[in-house]
Protein backbone atom coordinates (compact mmCIF):
# COMPACT_ATOMS: atom_id res chain seq x y z
CA UNK A 1 0.00 0.00 0.00
CA UNK A 2 1.47 3.58 -0.62
CA UNK A 3 1.05 5.71 1.93
CA UNK A 4 2.92 8.88 1.35
CA UNK A 5 1.11 11.91 0.53
CA UNK A 6 1.68 15.25 -0.28
CA UNK A 7 0.96 17.71 3.42
CA UNK A 8 -0.67 20.04 3.42
CA UNK A 9 0.26 23.21 5.19
CA UNK A 10 -0.51 26.44 6.44
CA UNK A 11 -0.44 29.01 3.28
CA UNK A 12 -1.99 25.75 1.09
CA UNK A 13 -5.04 26.79 4.06
CA UNK A 14 -4.59 29.87 3.47
CA UNK A 15 -5.51 29.63 -0.18
CA UNK A 16 -8.53 27.87 0.29
CA UNK A 17 -9.32 30.07 3.12
CA UNK A 18 -9.17 32.84 0.38
CA UNK A 19 -11.97 31.62 -1.91
CA UNK A 20 -14.50 31.58 1.22
CA UNK A 21 -13.17 35.46 1.95
CA UNK A 22 -13.81 35.98 -2.36
CA UNK A 23 -17.61 34.37 -1.63
CA UNK A 24 -18.14 36.93 1.31
CA UNK A 25 -17.21 39.74 -1.01
CA UNK A 26 -19.78 38.60 -3.95
CA UNK A 27 -22.50 38.27 -1.17
CA UNK A 28 -21.24 41.69 -0.31
CA UNK A 29 -21.86 43.54 -3.38
CA UNK A 30 -25.01 42.05 -4.51
CA UNK A 31 -26.15 42.98 -0.78
CA UNK A 32 -26.84 39.07 -0.52
CA UNK A 33 -26.42 39.62 3.36
CA UNK A 34 -25.07 36.16 3.84
CA UNK A 35 -21.35 37.17 4.64
CA UNK A 36 -21.78 36.99 8.46
CA UNK A 37 -23.70 33.85 7.96
CA UNK A 38 -20.82 32.47 6.14
CA UNK A 39 -17.38 33.73 7.58
CA UNK A 40 -19.13 32.15 11.05
CA UNK A 41 -19.80 29.11 8.83
CA UNK A 42 -15.95 28.87 7.82
CA UNK A 43 -14.96 29.77 11.42
CA UNK A 44 -16.58 27.40 12.96
CA UNK A 45 -15.18 24.80 10.24
CA UNK A 46 -11.64 25.74 11.09
CA UNK A 47 -12.29 25.55 15.25
CA UNK A 48 -14.54 22.31 15.04
CA UNK A 49 -11.55 20.64 13.16
CA UNK A 50 -8.66 21.93 14.49
CA UNK A 51 -10.35 20.70 18.00
CA UNK A 52 -11.37 17.08 16.47
CA UNK A 53 -7.88 16.35 15.02
CA UNK A 54 -6.17 17.62 18.61
CA UNK A 55 -8.53 14.98 20.40
CA UNK A 56 -7.60 12.55 17.71
CA UNK A 57 -4.16 13.55 18.41
CA UNK A 58 -4.92 12.49 21.71
CA UNK A 59 -6.77 9.63 20.97
CA UNK A 60 -4.40 8.39 18.67
CA UNK A 61 -1.73 8.34 21.08
CA UNK A 62 0.38 5.17 21.30
CA UNK A 63 -0.38 2.85 24.22
CA UNK A 64 -3.68 3.68 25.04
CA UNK A 65 -5.33 0.95 27.29
CA UNK A 66 -8.85 -0.94 26.38
CA UNK A 67 -10.11 0.36 29.16
CA UNK A 68 -9.35 3.88 27.88
CA UNK A 69 -10.66 3.31 24.25
CA UNK A 70 -13.97 1.47 25.57
CA UNK A 71 -14.59 4.25 27.43
CA UNK A 72 -14.54 6.74 24.89
CA UNK A 73 -16.92 4.50 22.67
CA UNK A 74 -19.38 4.01 25.40
CA UNK A 75 -18.95 7.99 25.57
CA UNK A 76 -19.50 8.56 21.82
CA UNK A 77 -22.45 6.11 22.13
CA UNK A 78 -23.94 7.37 24.71
CA UNK A 79 -23.88 11.40 22.97
CA UNK A 80 -25.47 9.81 19.64
CA UNK A 81 -28.09 7.96 21.57
CA UNK A 82 -29.14 11.32 23.26
CA UNK A 83 -28.88 13.49 20.18
CA UNK A 84 -31.46 10.67 18.04
CA UNK A 85 -34.12 11.98 20.20
CA UNK A 86 -33.02 15.79 20.19
CA UNK A 87 -35.75 16.79 17.46
CA UNK A 88 -38.50 14.05 17.69
CA UNK A 89 -41.43 15.50 17.09
CA UNK A 90 -43.73 13.42 19.56
CA UNK A 91 -42.23 12.11 23.12
CA UNK A 92 -42.63 9.11 25.91
CA UNK A 93 -41.50 8.43 28.79
CA UNK A 94 -38.64 6.43 28.43
CA UNK A 95 -37.60 7.30 25.07
CA UNK A 96 -34.13 8.19 25.63
CA UNK A 97 -33.42 4.90 27.70
CA UNK A 98 -35.11 3.21 24.05
CA UNK A 99 -32.74 5.26 21.86
CA UNK A 100 -29.54 4.68 24.03
CA UNK A 101 -29.98 0.76 23.97
CA UNK A 102 -30.69 0.92 20.49
CA UNK A 103 -27.81 2.82 19.05
CA UNK A 104 -25.69 0.65 22.15
CA UNK A 105 -26.82 -2.81 20.87
CA UNK A 106 -27.06 -2.33 17.13
CA UNK A 107 -23.40 0.25 16.75
CA UNK A 108 -21.23 -2.08 19.33
CA UNK A 109 -22.65 -5.48 17.59
CA UNK A 110 -21.74 -3.98 14.06
CA UNK A 111 -18.34 -2.75 15.14
CA UNK A 112 -17.24 -6.49 16.73
CA UNK A 113 -18.41 -7.43 13.05
CA UNK A 114 -16.39 -5.15 11.65
CA UNK A 115 -13.11 -4.86 13.53
CA UNK A 116 -13.09 -8.68 14.14
CA UNK A 117 -14.33 -10.35 11.37
CA UNK A 118 -14.08 -7.95 8.43
CA UNK A 119 -10.99 -5.83 8.87
CA UNK A 120 -9.69 -9.01 11.21
CA UNK A 121 -7.63 -6.80 13.53
CA UNK A 122 -5.64 -9.53 15.35
CA UNK A 123 -4.10 -9.94 11.87
CA UNK A 124 -1.63 -6.91 12.81
CA UNK A 125 0.76 -6.50 15.36
CA UNK A 126 -1.48 -3.68 16.97
CA UNK A 127 -4.31 -5.01 19.74
CA UNK A 128 -7.93 -5.14 18.80
CA UNK A 129 -8.66 -2.09 20.40
CA UNK A 130 -5.88 -0.07 18.62
CA UNK A 131 -7.99 3.49 18.44
CA UNK A 132 -7.13 3.61 14.61
CA UNK A 133 -9.85 1.06 13.33
CA UNK A 134 -12.06 0.95 16.66
CA UNK A 135 -13.18 4.77 16.76
CA UNK A 136 -13.58 5.72 12.96
CA UNK A 137 -15.71 2.58 12.89
CA UNK A 138 -17.98 3.31 15.65
CA UNK A 139 -18.17 6.64 14.76
CA UNK A 140 -19.14 6.02 10.84
CA UNK A 141 -21.44 3.49 12.24
CA UNK A 142 -23.30 5.70 14.88
CA UNK A 143 -23.53 8.77 12.78
CA UNK A 144 -25.73 6.56 10.53
CA UNK A 145 -27.52 4.62 12.97
CA UNK A 146 -28.14 8.05 14.55
CA UNK A 147 -30.45 9.42 11.42
CA UNK A 148 -32.28 5.91 11.50
CA UNK A 149 -33.57 5.83 15.29
CA UNK A 150 -34.23 9.44 14.71
CA UNK A 151 -36.20 9.40 11.78
CA UNK A 152 -37.76 6.28 13.43
CA UNK A 153 -38.95 7.54 16.29
CA UNK A 154 -40.09 10.70 15.09
CA UNK A 155 -42.39 8.88 12.38
CA UNK A 156 -43.22 6.34 14.25
CA UNK A 157 -44.46 9.10 17.34
CA UNK A 158 -46.67 11.20 14.22
CA UNK A 159 -48.20 8.22 12.92
CA UNK A 160 -49.34 6.89 16.45
CA UNK A 161 -50.83 10.18 16.83
CA UNK A 162 -52.58 11.27 13.65
CA UNK A 163 -53.89 7.56 13.25
CA UNK A 164 -54.48 7.07 16.66
CA UNK A 165 -58.54 6.53 15.78
CA UNK A 166 -57.82 3.83 13.50
CA UNK A 167 -55.66 2.33 15.79
CA UNK A 168 -58.61 2.03 18.29
CA UNK A 169 -60.74 0.74 15.80
CA UNK A 170 -58.89 -2.11 14.85
CA UNK A 171 -58.02 -2.64 18.39
CA UNK A 172 -61.73 -2.42 19.31
CA UNK A 173 -62.53 -5.07 15.92
CA UNK A 174 -60.79 -7.31 17.95
CA UNK A 175 -57.07 -6.56 16.32
CA UNK A 176 -54.09 -7.91 18.87
CA UNK A 177 -51.65 -4.62 19.66
CA UNK A 178 -49.20 -6.31 17.09
CA UNK A 179 -52.10 -6.14 14.34
CA UNK A 180 -52.93 -2.58 15.50
CA UNK A 181 -49.25 -1.24 15.36
CA UNK A 182 -48.31 -2.58 12.11
CA UNK A 183 -49.01 0.03 10.07
CA UNK A 184 -47.50 2.75 11.92
CA UNK A 185 -44.44 0.46 12.73
CA UNK A 186 -44.01 -0.61 8.63
CA UNK A 187 -43.93 3.04 8.26
CA UNK A 188 -41.64 4.36 11.01
CA UNK A 189 -38.82 1.81 9.97
CA UNK A 190 -39.52 2.56 6.28
CA UNK A 191 -38.59 5.78 7.15
CA UNK A 192 -35.93 5.18 9.00
CA UNK A 193 -34.70 3.07 6.46
CA UNK A 194 -34.45 5.34 3.68
CA UNK A 195 -31.32 7.86 3.54
CA UNK A 196 -29.13 4.56 3.78
CA UNK A 197 -31.06 2.89 0.72
CA UNK A 198 -30.92 5.69 -1.11
CA UNK A 199 -27.48 6.53 -0.87
CA UNK A 200 -26.59 2.71 -1.41
CA UNK A 201 -28.33 3.45 -4.69
CA UNK A 202 -26.19 6.32 -6.24
CA UNK A 203 -23.09 5.97 -4.32
CA UNK A 204 -20.28 6.19 -6.73
CA UNK A 205 -22.57 7.91 -9.21
CA UNK A 206 -23.47 10.86 -7.35
CA UNK A 207 -21.32 11.31 -5.09
CA UNK A 208 -18.11 10.13 -3.88
CA UNK A 209 -18.06 8.88 0.00
CA UNK A 210 -15.78 11.14 1.72
CA UNK A 211 -14.03 8.57 3.28
CA UNK A 212 -12.88 6.57 -0.25
CA UNK A 213 -11.95 10.34 -1.25
CA UNK A 214 -10.17 10.46 1.76
CA UNK A 215 -8.27 7.70 0.77
CA UNK A 216 -7.66 7.86 -2.46
CA UNK A 217 -6.23 11.75 -1.58
CA UNK A 218 -3.99 9.51 1.15
CA UNK A 219 -2.35 7.55 -1.80
CA UNK A 220 -4.66 4.48 -1.35
CA UNK A 221 -5.29 2.28 -4.87
CA UNK A 222 -8.77 2.19 -5.93
CA UNK A 223 -9.40 -1.14 -5.58
CA UNK A 224 -8.34 -0.90 -1.69
CA UNK A 225 -10.37 2.12 -1.46
CA UNK A 226 -13.26 0.52 -3.03
CA UNK A 227 -12.98 -2.39 -1.14
CA UNK A 228 -12.97 -0.61 2.48
CA UNK A 229 -16.46 1.57 0.83
CA UNK A 230 -18.21 -0.88 0.34
CA UNK A 231 -17.57 -2.89 3.12
CA UNK A 232 -18.44 0.45 5.38
CA UNK A 233 -21.92 1.07 3.21
CA UNK A 234 -22.78 -2.46 4.47
CA UNK A 235 -21.64 -2.08 8.18
CA UNK A 236 -23.59 1.50 8.12
CA UNK A 237 -26.64 -0.53 6.60
CA UNK A 238 -26.74 -3.29 8.65
CA UNK A 239 -26.22 -1.16 12.20
CA UNK A 240 -29.36 1.18 10.74
CA UNK A 241 -31.29 -1.18 10.29
CA UNK A 242 -30.94 -3.09 13.71
CA UNK A 243 -30.88 0.27 14.93
CA UNK A 244 -33.90 1.38 13.54
CA UNK A 245 -35.87 -1.94 13.97
CA UNK A 246 -34.88 -2.10 17.63
CA UNK A 247 -35.87 1.49 18.49
CA UNK A 248 -39.33 1.47 16.90
CA UNK A 249 -40.16 -1.93 18.17
CA UNK A 250 -38.76 -0.66 21.69
CA UNK A 251 -41.12 2.47 21.64
CA UNK A 252 -44.27 0.03 20.23
CA UNK A 253 -43.87 -1.97 23.54
CA UNK A 254 -44.22 1.29 25.61
CA UNK A 255 -47.02 2.26 23.89
CA UNK A 256 -49.29 -0.75 24.04
CA UNK A 257 -49.97 -2.52 27.16
CA UNK A 258 -50.06 -6.27 27.98
CA UNK A 259 -54.31 -5.86 27.80
CA UNK A 260 -54.04 -4.84 23.94
CA UNK A 261 -54.79 -1.37 25.33
CA UNK A 262 -52.95 1.95 22.83
CA UNK A 263 -51.89 4.08 25.95
CA UNK A 264 -51.90 7.32 23.72
CA UNK A 265 -51.42 9.46 26.93
CA UNK A 266 -48.36 8.44 27.44
CA UNK A 267 -47.54 9.67 23.75
CA UNK A 268 -46.59 14.04 24.52
CA UNK A 269 -46.28 16.28 21.58
CA UNK A 270 -42.73 18.33 22.00
CA UNK A 271 -43.23 21.64 23.56
CA UNK B 1 -69.70 1.55 39.70
CA UNK B 2 -71.09 -1.48 38.84
CA UNK B 3 -72.92 -2.71 35.74
CA UNK B 4 -74.10 -5.87 34.42
CA UNK B 5 -75.02 -6.95 31.14
CA UNK B 6 -76.75 -9.80 30.53
CA UNK B 7 -77.89 -11.43 27.03
CA UNK B 8 -80.68 -9.79 25.42
CA UNK B 9 -80.42 -6.39 27.44
CA UNK B 10 -81.36 -3.32 25.49
CA UNK B 11 -79.36 -0.75 27.77
CA UNK B 12 -79.54 3.01 27.54
CA UNK B 13 -76.72 5.49 29.03
CA UNK B 14 -77.90 8.98 29.25
CA UNK B 15 -76.46 11.79 31.08
CA UNK B 16 -74.96 15.61 29.95
CA UNK B 17 -71.87 15.64 27.69
CA UNK B 18 -68.77 14.94 29.57
CA UNK B 19 -70.13 12.86 32.28
CA UNK B 20 -68.11 9.88 31.65
CA UNK B 21 -70.70 8.30 28.91
CA UNK B 22 -67.90 7.25 26.49
CA UNK B 23 -65.65 6.75 29.17
CA UNK B 24 -67.61 3.73 30.77
CA UNK B 25 -68.03 2.67 27.16
CA UNK B 26 -64.86 2.51 26.56
CA UNK B 27 -63.57 0.92 29.89
CA UNK B 28 -66.51 -1.99 28.92
CA UNK B 29 -64.46 -2.76 25.57
CA UNK B 30 -60.78 -2.64 27.79
CA UNK B 31 -59.65 -0.18 25.77
CA UNK B 32 -58.61 2.34 28.36
CA UNK B 33 -55.95 0.79 31.42
CA UNK B 34 -58.48 0.79 34.25
CA UNK B 35 -57.29 2.81 37.09
CA UNK B 36 -59.41 -0.27 39.78
CA UNK B 37 -61.84 -2.95 39.37
CA UNK B 38 -62.17 -5.13 36.23
CA UNK B 39 -64.09 -6.17 33.60
CA UNK B 40 -65.39 -9.57 33.47
CA UNK B 41 -66.96 -12.13 30.48
CA UNK B 42 -69.12 -14.52 31.89
CA UNK B 43 -68.10 -14.12 35.47
CA UNK B 44 -64.01 -14.09 34.52
CA UNK B 45 -62.16 -11.25 34.69
CA UNK B 46 -60.62 -10.53 31.39
CA UNK B 47 -56.43 -9.98 31.15
CA UNK B 48 -54.11 -10.13 28.71
CA UNK B 49 -54.01 -12.20 25.58
CA UNK B 50 -57.69 -12.87 26.16
CA UNK B 51 -58.63 -9.42 25.87
CA UNK B 52 -58.77 -9.29 21.46
CA UNK B 53 -61.00 -12.54 21.58
CA UNK B 54 -63.11 -10.68 24.18
CA UNK B 55 -63.40 -7.39 22.05
CA UNK B 56 -64.34 -10.20 19.00
CA UNK B 57 -67.65 -10.46 21.04
CA UNK B 58 -67.96 -7.24 22.62
CA UNK B 59 -66.95 -4.16 19.99
CA UNK B 60 -67.15 -1.08 20.99
CA UNK B 61 -68.28 1.67 18.35
CA UNK B 62 -66.65 4.84 18.25
CA UNK B 63 -68.54 8.18 18.11
CA UNK B 64 -66.95 9.08 14.99
CA UNK B 65 -65.61 6.19 13.31
CA UNK B 66 -62.09 5.93 11.64
CA UNK B 67 -62.06 4.43 8.14
CA UNK B 68 -59.34 5.03 5.95
CA UNK B 69 -59.13 2.28 3.44
CA UNK B 70 -60.29 3.10 -0.10
CA UNK B 71 -63.91 2.21 -0.30
CA UNK B 72 -66.97 1.35 1.97
CA UNK B 73 -66.49 -2.40 1.28
CA UNK B 74 -62.68 -2.75 2.01
CA UNK B 75 -63.18 -1.49 4.98
CA UNK B 76 -65.93 -3.68 6.04
CA UNK B 77 -63.72 -6.38 4.86
CA UNK B 78 -60.69 -5.24 6.74
CA UNK B 79 -61.79 -6.88 9.95
CA UNK B 80 -61.64 -10.46 8.57
CA UNK B 81 -58.07 -9.73 7.65
CA UNK B 82 -57.17 -9.53 11.65
CA UNK B 83 -56.65 -13.18 13.51
CA UNK B 84 -59.86 -13.13 15.82
CA UNK B 85 -62.19 -13.11 12.84
CA UNK B 86 -59.93 -14.94 10.06
CA UNK B 87 -62.01 -18.23 10.21
CA UNK B 88 -65.06 -15.42 8.96
CA UNK B 89 -65.87 -14.48 5.68
CA UNK B 90 -67.08 -11.63 4.03
CA UNK B 91 -70.85 -11.90 3.23
CA UNK B 92 -72.12 -9.57 1.00
CA UNK B 93 -75.44 -10.63 0.39
CA UNK B 94 -75.90 -9.94 4.39
CA UNK B 95 -74.79 -6.38 4.25
CA UNK B 96 -76.19 -5.10 0.91
CA UNK B 97 -79.51 -7.26 3.13
CA UNK B 98 -79.00 -4.62 5.73
CA UNK B 99 -78.22 -1.62 3.71
CA UNK B 100 -81.55 -2.16 2.10
CA UNK B 101 -82.82 -1.46 5.26
CA UNK B 102 -81.25 1.45 5.69
CA UNK B 103 -82.30 2.76 2.72
CA UNK B 104 -79.09 2.29 0.75
CA UNK B 105 -78.48 0.51 -2.11
CA UNK B 106 -75.41 -1.97 -2.94
CA UNK B 107 -73.74 1.11 -4.74
CA UNK B 108 -72.47 2.31 -0.96
CA UNK B 109 -69.77 -0.84 -0.91
CA UNK B 110 -68.37 0.92 -4.03
CA UNK B 111 -68.21 4.26 -2.12
CA UNK B 112 -64.95 5.87 -1.57
CA UNK B 113 -64.54 6.72 2.08
CA UNK B 114 -63.15 10.13 1.42
CA UNK B 115 -66.50 10.94 0.21
CA UNK B 116 -68.62 9.82 2.78
CA UNK B 117 -70.70 12.22 5.31
CA UNK B 118 -70.64 11.67 9.12
CA UNK B 119 -73.80 9.57 9.00
CA UNK B 120 -72.71 7.66 6.05
CA UNK B 121 -69.33 6.64 8.25
CA UNK B 122 -71.16 6.31 10.78
CA UNK B 123 -73.20 3.46 8.73
CA UNK B 124 -70.65 1.93 7.41
CA UNK B 125 -69.08 1.49 10.73
CA UNK B 126 -72.29 0.26 12.14
CA UNK B 127 -71.92 -2.41 9.62
CA UNK B 128 -68.63 -3.28 9.88
CA UNK B 129 -69.30 -4.54 13.52
CA UNK B 130 -72.66 -5.75 12.97
CA UNK B 131 -71.22 -8.66 10.24
CA UNK B 132 -68.90 -9.88 12.80
CA UNK B 133 -71.47 -10.88 15.11
CA UNK B 134 -70.68 -9.94 18.43
CA UNK B 135 -72.46 -10.52 21.63
CA UNK B 136 -72.13 -6.98 23.21
CA UNK B 137 -72.36 -3.99 20.95
CA UNK B 138 -71.18 -0.78 22.68
CA UNK B 139 -72.72 1.95 20.51
CA UNK B 140 -71.04 5.35 21.28
CA UNK B 141 -73.70 8.08 19.93
CA UNK B 142 -74.46 5.88 16.51
CA UNK B 143 -77.32 7.78 15.28
CA UNK B 144 -75.54 11.55 16.11
CA UNK B 145 -75.07 12.34 12.49
CA UNK B 146 -77.77 10.90 10.96
CA UNK B 147 -81.31 11.84 9.34
CA UNK B 148 -84.36 11.08 10.97
CA UNK B 149 -85.75 8.13 8.94
CA UNK B 150 -82.27 6.86 8.69
CA UNK B 151 -82.11 6.81 12.89
CA UNK B 152 -85.18 5.37 12.92
CA UNK B 153 -84.17 2.39 10.66
CA UNK B 154 -81.20 2.08 12.33
CA UNK B 155 -83.32 1.78 16.18
CA UNK B 156 -85.20 -0.74 13.90
CA UNK B 157 -82.16 -2.59 12.48
CA UNK B 158 -80.59 -3.21 16.05
CA UNK B 159 -83.86 -4.15 18.25
CA UNK B 160 -84.70 -6.87 15.39
CA UNK B 161 -80.77 -7.98 15.54
CA UNK B 162 -81.09 -8.27 19.68
CA UNK B 163 -84.53 -10.00 19.10
CA UNK B 164 -83.40 -12.34 16.98
CA UNK B 165 -80.94 -14.12 19.27
CA UNK B 166 -81.89 -12.69 23.05
CA UNK B 167 -79.78 -14.70 24.36
CA UNK B 168 -76.88 -14.03 22.84
CA UNK B 169 -77.13 -10.70 21.97
CA UNK B 170 -77.13 -7.15 23.75
CA UNK B 171 -76.96 -3.33 22.91
CA UNK B 172 -75.61 -0.82 24.92
CA UNK B 173 -76.32 2.30 23.57
CA UNK B 174 -75.18 5.89 24.51
CA UNK B 175 -77.34 8.35 23.54
CA UNK B 176 -77.57 12.34 25.53
CA UNK B 177 -81.15 12.47 23.70
CA UNK B 178 -83.49 11.03 26.11
CA UNK B 179 -86.01 10.19 23.41
CA UNK B 180 -83.67 7.81 21.65
CA UNK B 181 -82.92 6.61 25.10
CA UNK B 182 -86.37 5.39 26.32
CA UNK B 183 -86.73 3.85 22.34
CA UNK B 184 -83.68 2.01 22.71
CA UNK B 185 -83.49 0.95 25.92
CA UNK B 186 -85.79 -1.28 27.92
CA UNK B 187 -82.98 -0.08 31.12
CA UNK B 188 -81.80 3.38 31.11
CA UNK B 189 -78.52 4.46 33.82
CA UNK B 190 -78.21 7.73 34.06
CA UNK B 191 -74.63 8.83 34.44
CA UNK B 192 -73.23 11.95 36.05
CA UNK B 193 -70.33 13.24 36.97
CA UNK B 194 -68.58 10.03 36.79
CA UNK B 195 -71.43 8.08 38.74
CA UNK B 196 -74.61 6.07 37.86
CA UNK B 197 -77.16 8.59 39.07
CA UNK B 198 -80.24 7.01 38.69
CA UNK B 199 -80.53 3.09 37.39
CA UNK B 200 -84.31 3.48 36.07
CA UNK B 201 -85.52 -0.58 36.15
CA UNK B 202 -82.39 -1.76 37.36
CA UNK B 203 -83.42 -4.53 40.18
Amino acid sequence: MRTEYLELDFPQLAIAASLIVICSVISLVLQLGLQRRLLLAALRTVVQLLLVGLVLWWIFAPERSSLFVVGMMGAMTLIAGFAAVDRTGHRYRGIRLDSIISMWASSWLITAVALFAVVQVQRGEQPWYDPQYAIPLLGMILGNTLNGISLGLNRLGEELATKRRHVETLLALGATRWEAARGPIQEAIRTGMIPIINSMMVVGLVSLPGMMTGQLLAGVPPVQAVRYQIVIMFLIAAGTSLGTFSVVLLGYRRMFTADHQFASARLTKRR
Amino acid sequence: MSLEIRAGARLSISGPSGSGKTLLLRALALLDPLDDGDVSWQGRPVRGNEVPDFRRRVVYLHQRPALIEATVEAALRRPFSLRVHCRRRFDRDRIVGWLEGLRRDASFLGKPVGELSGGESQIAALLRALQLDPAVLLLDEPTAALDPPTVAAVEGLLRNWVEELPDRRATVWVTHHAGQATRVGERIVHIENGRIADANGIP
